[in-house]
């Protein structure tokens, strides 16, 4: 199923190190957003999954296929240079619609304007 | 010996990538309101890109990289136009 025969044993363990820990941040951004109280406490959970998690990812996968010399890895660039780009841009819209929502409904958790 | 252990690494991997995603998909069914839940979804997405690149990981196939790209492309328009909606109440003024 795996098809890395050729991958050298320094390869294989960093690239597996890479992706367990990218997985592991991503899990625990996502635990982050199901367990903290408030919204904009969640928006920061959220950040460790796209950020260094799609990163540490990228580059386990980068690793791998440039030893295994398949391809070049122009791909993973692409979406390590796009996720960096739209992620903020995506959460400063959201906590900004957010923060007019519930300055809207004049909720206490929120200071005025 | 480096096949099994970048296969059991992909294994803990997307094991825990699916836990994300499955807390994800909770916090979407569970709310409380609207922003929660553009805020899940675009978590769900950014975690699908990571696992459609861990499977392109473990098949060494090229086709994985595109699918990874288009769901970044359509994630980030999806939580654009649904934060913009729920600012305006309208996607396109």
């Amino acid at each position: 199923m795996i098809d890395a025969p050729n991958l050298p044993l320094w390869a294989a363990i960093l690239a597996g190190l890479l992706l367990v820990a990218g997985a592991a941040i991503t899990l625990i951004g996502a635990v982050g957003l199901a367990r903290l109280t408030t919204f904009y406490d969640r928006v920061h959970a959220t950040t460790l999954g796209a950020t260094m998690g799609t990163a540490l990812t990228l580059l386990g996968s980068v690793l791998c296929f440039s030893v295994l010399q398949t391809r070049p890895v122009l791909h993973e660039v692409l979406i390590a240079v796009f996720a960096t780009v739209t992620t903020p841009i995506t959460f400063i819209l959201l906590v900004r619609a957010a923060l007019y929502r519930d300055r809207a409904e004049a909720n206490d958790s929120v200071p005025p304007q | 010996m480096s096949v099994i252990i970048l296969g059991l690494a992909l294994l803990v991997a997307q094991a825990m990538l699916a836990l994300a995603m499955a807390l994800a998909a909770w916090r979407i069914a569970r709310g409380p309101r609207a922003q929660d839940r553009v805020l899940a979804l675009d978590t769900l997405s950014g975690t699908a890109i990571l696992m459609t690149l861990t499977f392109g990981v473990r098949t060494g196939s090229t086709l994985y990289f595109e699918a990874a790209l288009i769901l970044a492309l359509l994630g980030f328009a999806s939580s654009v136009a649904l934060a913009k909606f729920l600012m305006r109440g309208e996607v396109i003024e």
